[in-house]
């Protein structure tokens, strides 16, 4: 509880009472998101992305129990037992075009919130930890979303499992061993399946565990909020319940629309037409690429071309790639300046959003075939990408000049809708900031 | 420090990748292959419904059943679609006394009655038998060509629907003057076909090759149309279903949502009576 104004939960039947001294479950819920936990008043629709996060990864998680149910995974039928499912189990399509299309949808959601971390900074003091642990989900997840990719036993499968496993080989000495322990052969077979299927059903598992300590860790400073200044009092927050879980609901039913449009308009549309042809290893298919959420990353590890030094191509593209994501965690680190919202920080909100750019532009030559000008377009972006955090982040901290700060959240609410009193400093903010909620 | 480090690493990844750009390009020699390559003709289907969109649309029974009709007498040749089974006809509009006779045509794996391997009369439970035992087989007959199974082609390429018209429609006499010295011996000129070069004789060669009960025209047009839906419904035999539940799954969101918007805006009514009175 990190507010002391924070309600407290006040058992009112006789069953409430005997639990709250034996197992205070509800009296959790209550403080974790129920009226017992004050949020600031002013957040707007971005920060339903984490809610929606956590509505993916249970409807990943109940449809990929019961596609469980009706898998095979023994190379012979995988890829029959899945087309199984599809034609044969009751409501089977459904339930394998949720799990397929979920996945990109998880993926979506937990990009935009990502960068809504990135706009407001939620990433610093006093979040660093929070911020830690949403990157461990993020790898987590994709580490999940490979290998469940793997389990369909189609084309991409089978060689996207070969390309990503082949990537351990460029390190230097222990590079052949590492990819063949993590196949358990010396391509991608019947050991590899069963072990991508083991862990595919462990690991959603072990992101909900993070998910509880990333939820724990949020609820010591409490949500950080557009202005990215601290919560000053009661005035300045509202109860999660009934106010957040109002507008959550309505948020979730937005999301629910445009995901059910996907899953039963258009389900394929996401995917490779490629996975659609049984694992074939004597015939490679003319372009490997990963699903879409994939790509940036696939592009930063295709644009290294040439030796740099002593250090081979492939293993450069390697390291670039982990890095591009490892350096996240550094980010609470390079980034020193005290205010928090980009709303503020005009010279950076600038940067966001070429950054924002860059990553698309990524996104985009990483899906395609790696020819000009896409390899050049990537080698020149992959740059940015890394000078964005290691270069300019940090340069830009230091000597940029900050807006001035409203005193507190209610006095930006008020001078946000023109009724607050006309020596606010907060007046002179607008521009690209995000509306806050009404 | 970290700052610092930073930098160190930030110099060292933007100047390896940097070098990699500033590398002269090879001169790409225009692609033959890529100039005469061809995009899949698009055309209005009834299971894309209004405006072709494929949202709603429902599947045409008598083209399924006229497809069908092309798949058993031309492409069953070479092609097998073994993941359908013969009940999965009914959908087609076949009764069971007429999948029955169907599947009676095909013989199936078995073992007689000593136990040793043997065939029998399908049924309607059984899959339509893969065409070939085995690629080896297949390759055998078919000059060292390997025909795909049909089931998902649809779905396996893209635009499937469209590309497999488009495919056998695409024979063409006359080979580009560029391909003419790499056109190889055995294979036709198609330039749908992602290599432009296949080696799948053209299997719909003449106006009345199939004779259609139905009076449709029998034109090279219309069975290449109809084989296309028929391997529609094969490679998504649950496309209607789909497409319903999801009209009655948006509705249904779409009124919940509306319902949510409503009592959100409930709730924080007094929270934003107080911003706009202050
Ligand atoms: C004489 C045998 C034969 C007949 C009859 C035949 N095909 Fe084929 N088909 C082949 C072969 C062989 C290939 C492989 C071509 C290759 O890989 O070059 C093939 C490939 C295909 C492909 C895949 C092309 C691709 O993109 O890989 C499709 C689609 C196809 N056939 C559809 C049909 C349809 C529909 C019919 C019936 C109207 C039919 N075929 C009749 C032999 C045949
Ligand atoms: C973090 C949550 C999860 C993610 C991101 C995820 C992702 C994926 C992806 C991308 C696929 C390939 C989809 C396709 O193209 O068909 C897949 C398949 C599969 N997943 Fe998951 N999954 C998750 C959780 C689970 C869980 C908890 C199970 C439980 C066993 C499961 C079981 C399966 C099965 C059986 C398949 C193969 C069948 C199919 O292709 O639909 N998944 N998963």
């Amino acid at each position: 509880m990190s507010f002391p104004w924070a309600r407290q939960y006040q058992p009112t039947t006789e069953f409430g009472k005997f639990m709250d001294s034996r197992l205070p479950l509800p009296r959790f819920v209550y403080g974790a998101l129920g009226a017992g936990y004050p949020t600031p008043k002013n957040l707007n629709y971005f920060y339903n992305f984490g809610v929606l996060a956590g509505v993916a990864l249970v409807i990943q998680i109940i449809t990929g129990v019961v596609l469980g149910m009706h898998y095979a995974a023994d190379t012979r039928v995988a890829f029959d037992s899945v087309e199984h499912i599809m034609r044969d189990v009751n409501g089977g399509w459904m339930l394998r075009y949720m799990h397929a299309v979920g996945a990109s949808f998880f993926f979506g959601v937990v990009y935009v919130h990502i960068f809504r971390g990135l706009y407001y900074g939620s990433y610093k003091p006093p979040r660093e930890v929070l911020w830690m642990l949403g990157l461990v989900i993020f790898l987590l997840m994709m580490a999940t979303a490979f290998m469940g990719y793997v389990l369909v036993w189609g084309q991409m499968s089978f060689w996207g499992a070969a390309v990503i496993t082949g990537l351990f080989s460029a390190l230097p000495i222990v590079g052949e061993a590492i990819q063949t322990w993590l196949l358990g052969g010396f391509s991608p077979d019947n050991a590899t399946l069963n072990r991508f299927f083991s862990l595919h059903y462990l690991l959603p598992f072990v992101i909900f565990g993070v998910i509880i300590l990333h939820v724990w860790a949020l609820h010591i400073p409490g949500s950080n909020n557009p202005t990215g200044v601290d919560v000053k009092g009661p005035q300045d927050t509202v109860p999660f319940h009934p106010y957040y879980t109002a507008k959550d609901f309505f948020g979730l039913g937005v999301y629910l629309t445009i995901f059910a449009a996907v899953v039963f308009f258009i389900p394929n549309s996401l995917g490779e037409p490629d996975n659609y042809i049984p694992a074939n290893p004597l015939s490679t298919p003319a372009h490997i690429v990963p699903e879409w959420y994939f790509w940036p990353f696939y592009a930063i590890l295709r644009a290294f071309t040439v030796d740099f030094f002593f250090i081979p191509a492939k293993l450069m593209g390697v390291l670039a790639m982990f890095a591009a994501i490892l350096l996240l965690f550094f980010l609470p680190w390079l980034d020193t300046s005290p205010v928090r919202s980009n709303a503020y920080r005009p010279l950076n909100r600038a940067l966001f959003w070429v950054f924002l750019v860059v990553c698309l532009v990524l996104g985009v030559a990483g899906g395609k075939p790696a020819e000009e000008p896409w390899v050049r377009l990537s080698q020149i972006f992959t740059a940015y990408y890394f000078a964005h955090f290691l270069i300019i982040t940090p340069l830009v901290s230091r000597f940029e000049k900050t807006l001035p700060l409203p005193s507190s959240i209610s006095e930006a609410v008020l001078a946000k809708y023109g009724n607050g009193p006309s020596s606010s400093p907060g007046t002179g903010v607008g521009g690209a900031a995000p509306q806050p909620a009404e | 420090m970290v700052r610092l480090g930073a930098l160190a690493v930030g110099l060292f990844f933007c100047i390896a990748v940097l070098w990699g750009a500033v590398q002269p390009r090879d001169a790409v020699p225009v692609d033959p292959v890529k100039e005469a390559h061809q995009y899949p003709e698009k055309i209005t289907w009834s299971h894309n419904g209004p405006g072709n969109l494929g949202i709603l649309g429902t599947f045409d029974r008598g083209q399924l059943q006229r497809g069908f009709q092309v798949y058993k007498e031309v492409c069953s040749a070479c092609h097998g679609i073994s993941l359908v089974a013969f009940r999965d006809l009914s959908a087609l509009g076949y009764n069971e006394a007429e999948i029955k006779a169907i599947a009676a045509e095909y013989e199936v794996p078995s073992i007689d009655e000593n136990g040793e391997p043997s065939t029998r009369k399908a049924t309607a439970a059984d899959k339509f038998p893969p065409r070939y035992a085995n690629e080896v087989a297949a390759r055998a007959a078919q000059n060292g060509a390997n025909p795909p199974d049909l089931s998902l082609m649809t779905k396996a390429r893209p635009d499937g629907t469209n590309y497999v018209r488009s495919l056998l429609l695409g024979y063409r006499d006359e080979v580009p003057a560029s391909l003419k010295a790499s056109a190889p011996e055995g294979l036709w000129y198609n330039p749908w076909f992602h290599s432009v070069f296949i080696a799948m004789p053209p299997p719909i060669a003449a106006d009345g090759q199939v004779t259609y009960t139905d009076g449709s025209p029998q034109t090279k047009d219309q069975y290449a149309e109809d084989v296309a839906a028929f391997l529609t419904w094969t490679a998504e035999p649950k496309l209607e279903a789909r497409k319903e539940t999801g009209v009655a799954a948006v509705l249904f969101l779409l009124v919940m949502t509306g319902f949510g918007f409503l009592s959100y805006r409930r709730v924080w009514a007094d929270i934003k009576g107080k911003k706009a009175k202050a």
